[in-house]
């Protein structure tokens, strides 16, 4: 079975994002950019299942700038086999995503898709059930526990509730959360192995898929600074303060 | 335990600043056939470089021919300088020292001058590998034949998580050390191989730099001031450096010589005060910090600098401290003396012989020679600084003797020796409110589970002699709050290492006044992420 894992470029979780002062978005000009760490997630379960003996094969695909190269080699250097770079240099939404990964996965019937729950630059949290849709497969989503058994995968999901384990019939799509695995520390070798592991390069023109443009960015702001706190010394003190600020 | 992986190169480099990569590229330009590779210890190439920067860009010129039409992100030329001596609520303008007239020159972020260089040395071939700290050489029969790289996912407790990987040995013929200012293992080489034998002590300072965005119109894109004086006491070497950069943005820092005699010193609000002197907080006010950072600057200049060679190995940039203290400007030594070493090294099968000479001889040492006497001259305050600086200007740095630098740690006086100077400090209300708030812009990362990278050797000494003679410095000089006292019930008195919030500056591992701290790499792609810095 193959498995197609999707990795997406963002703002690395460290960076302190700061709005254009035109309020257009942020800011990403000298800004550190990685692998979204839930696709990282998806990508460490993909090599696990493949280790286990499930898989033969991992293919990475990454939809966006021609520099988002750099976390597909990523993805090459944590072990997958070969990667897709459908560069595109727009804003992605998650509608197209979804329709990409449907062209590749119709060319490429993979057994499953991973990908993460959401990306943490725009946390839309979309894209894994529009493919499942797209592609009429099961989904199983957020998930905290893969494990497969023959032509089906079992999954623990987190939900509200706590744990909700599903099984799926194959090809499924999974998105991962959080607590499914930790991934691995990238070697050094491996780096150097993953620039001579092949990338392909297309296009939506070349994939058939018309980019979605129903969504639109009208305004991007930072959140309220938050005001500084105030000591009071007695409990009587807060409540006249409370008061005064028209709280209670 | 795993097996340690070897890879094997021609030439592997040890830090990826502006020494390091020039080296690198350098190499390449000369024999594209060697097999040249760069680790870094940031988790990108420039996230752990700061200065300030006014850079000379002749080596650039050299290095990199039609960088002008494709410059880095930040790169404004200098338009008038300005040198100010202050004092509190008023300053005077005094004429630019010749060392500091910057027509010609550029501001830049070094940092964002780093990632800019990066993927051009990798075009020529150059393997770049950002996110594996060298911790250690490797030798064999006394010759140093590469480096070993950290090892990932070791717990606090020192056993091995569940990720662990042990750090590869990347072996070369030849080894260029290009850490920086006090690299962790060039010190561990200098003592080695004895190359400060007969060499004046290094000394440092500790640099503090902001990057604000102000309010539209208020920045003079290409202005460069300097000032001398207060908040610094006449006894301690301080300076500021305030440049201004394109889109409103400025930069503003400040460094404070470690020589300094207080024990009660903090430098970090020094940097603070220097933010409210009337003349210079209404530039500041209503603008916001982009990013924030500190870093150790090396002040020893020629009297000081190491041997640069050794067997299998050569040091460039600032870990041998090429940097020009009057000009407060090393970027284009460092960059200087890693073209140089690649010169030397092609020119000799990679043998490091006779680099050192190489380099004294070069316009890197004639520079440096010639304002050696400048900054021990500060010694005996900020004044008589002046005028022997005057005078070592005149004289073209002519005179036939050296003043001797001596080490920072030696120049603490105890507690109960020294009676503080009236401080007379400002209210402030500009950001960061203190230092963790700093830290914050720093955006510094470790992973909390991973043995603490400030080994201090003794920490016995903290509760008693240290806190008696010196009453904790520590406490005051590190920039990002690491060393606290703290007292619980099941400890006593001790002291509490935050070594999460690590700007890797290194001024703890300087200035610690029993020499009993040691910096060592925490797992590669830990510690700060600068942006334009
Ligand atoms: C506050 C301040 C202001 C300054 N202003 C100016 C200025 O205006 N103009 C100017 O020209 N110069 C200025 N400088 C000096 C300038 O920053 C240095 O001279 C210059 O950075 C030296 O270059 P380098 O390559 O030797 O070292 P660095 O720039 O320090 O680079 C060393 C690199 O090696 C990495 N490294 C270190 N140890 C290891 C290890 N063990 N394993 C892997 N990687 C490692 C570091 O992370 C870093 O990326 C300033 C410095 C400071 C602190
Ligand atoms: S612990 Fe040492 S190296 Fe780290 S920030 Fe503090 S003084 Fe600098």
């Amino acid at each position: 079975m193959k498995l197609m894992v999707s990795v997406k470029r963002v703002v690395d979780y460290n960076v302190r994002i700061q709005v254009k002062p035109d309020g257009s978005g942020v800011v990403t000009d000298g800004v550190k950019m990685s692998m979204n760490p839930f696709d990282e997630i998806a990508m460490e379960e993909a090599l696990r299942i493949k280790e286990a003996g499930n898989a033969e094969e991992i293919i990475a695909v990454t939809i966006g700038e021609q520099k988002a190269q750099e976390q597909l080699r990523t993805a090459l250097a944590m072990g997958a086999d070969r990667a897709i770079h459908v560069e595109v240099d727009e804003d992605i939404q998650p509608l197209t995503a979804a329709r990409v990964l449907k062209a590749l996965a119709d060319k490429e019937q993979p057994g499953m898709v991973l990908l993460g729950k959401q990306a943490i630059d725009d946390d839309q949290g979309q894209t894994g059930q529009m493919l499942a849709a797209l592609w009429d497969r099961p989904q199983a989503t957020f998930a905290s526990k893969v494990d497969l058994d023959g032509q089906k995968a079992k999954v623990t999901r987190e939900v509200d509730a706590g744990l909700e384990t599903i099984e799926v019939d194959l090809p499924a799509v999974v998105t991962t959360d959080l607590r499914l695995n930790e991934p691995r520390y990238v070697k050094l070798p491996d780096i150097m192995k993953a620039k001579k592991k092949p990338i392909d390069t297309t296009s939506l023109a070349d994939l058939g898929v018309e980019a979605a443009p129903g969504l639109k960015v009208t305004n991007t702001a930072p959140p309220p600074e938050r005001q500084g706190g105030k000591k009071v010394e007695s409990v009587d003190e807060l409540v006249s303060e409370l008061k005064n600020r028209g709280l209670i | 335990m795993s097996e340690r992986d070897v890879m094997e190169y021609d030439v592997v480099i040890v830090g990826a600043g502006p020494a390091g990569l020039a080296s690198a590229i350098r190499f390449k330009q000369l024999n594209e056939e060697l097999e040249v590779c760069v680790i870094e210890k940031a988790s990108e190439v420039g996230a752990q470089i700061l200065a300030g920067a006014v850079i000379e860009p002749e080596p650039l010129d050299e290095l990199l021919p039609g960088w002008r039409d494709n410059p880095p992100n930040i790169c404004v030329p200098v338009k008038r300088d300005e040198f100010r001596v202050l004092r509190k609520g008023g300053s005077s303008r005094f004429p630019t020292p010749p060392q500091m007239h910057n027509k010609g020159n550029f501001i830049v972020s070094l940092s964002a001058v780093c990632k800019w260089m990066a993927p051009q040395a990798e075009e020529l071939g150059v393997e770049i590998y950002p996110g594996f700290a060298a911790v250690e050489a490797l030798f064999e029969n006394d010759k140093v034949v590469g480096v070993r790289i950290g090892d990932m996912g070791v717990a606090k407790d020192g056993s091995e998580k569940s990720g662990y990987t042990p750090g590869v040995d990347i072996k070369a013929k030849l080894t260029v050390f290009a850490e920086g200012c006090r690299g962790s293992v060039t010190k561990q080489l200098i003592k080695k191989y004895k190359l400060d034998e007969g060499k004046s002590p290094q000394t440092y300072g500790i640099g503090f730099k902001e990057l604000w965005q102000l309010p539209e119109g208020r920045v003079e894109a290409g202005k460069v001031m300097h000032t001398f004086g207060w908040p610094a006491d006449k006894m301690t070497y301080g300076g500021s450096y305030i440049y201004h950069l394109d889109k409103d943005r400025l930069a503003i820092g400040y460094v404070v010589g470690l020589d300094y005699e207080d024990p009660e010193l903090k430098p970090f609000e020094m940097f603070q005060q220097l933010k409210h002197h009337p003349e210079i907080k209404p530039l500041l006010e209503g603008g916001k910090i982009l990013s924030a950072g500190t870093r150790a600057i090396v002040e020893g200049g020629w009297q000081s600098m190491p041997k640069m060679e050794m067997p299998g190995a050569l040091m460039v940039g600032d870990c041998g401290g090429t940097l020009n203290v009057p000009k407060i400007k090393g970027t284009h030594t460092a960059m200087r003396s890693g073209m140089l070493a690649a010169e030397h090294a092609v020119a000799n099968e990679l043998s490091p012989e006779g680099y050192d000479a190489l380099l004294r001889g070069s316009a890197v040492g004639k520079e440096l020679k010639r304002v050696r006497n400048m900054r021990p001259g500060f010694r005996k305050g900020l004044w008589p600084g002046i005028v022997n600086a005057v005078f070592e200007t005149v004289t073209f740095g002519l005179a036939p003797w050296t003043l001797e630098n001596h080490a920072d740690w030696s120049s603490l006086k105890k507690v109960n020796e020294y009676t503080p100077p009236e401080r007379d400090f400002y209210q402030r209300d500009l950001p960061p409110k203190d230092r963790l708030q700093s830290v914050y812009f720093a955006a510094t990362d470790h992973d909390e589970d991973q043995p603490i990278h400030l080994h201090v050797l003794d920490t016995d000494i903290c509760v008693t002699k240290c806190r008696e003679e010196y009453n904790n410095p520590c406490t005051r000089f590190c920039p990002a709050n690491v060393y606290e006292m703290v007292e619980d019930e099941e400890q006593g008195l001790h002291l509490q290492i935050n070594s999460a919030n690590c700007v890797h500056c290194k001024t703890c591992d300087i200035k610690d006044p029993y020499q009993i701290i040691n910096w060592v790499p925490p797992e590669g792609g830990s510690g700060p992420n600068y942006q334009n810095l």
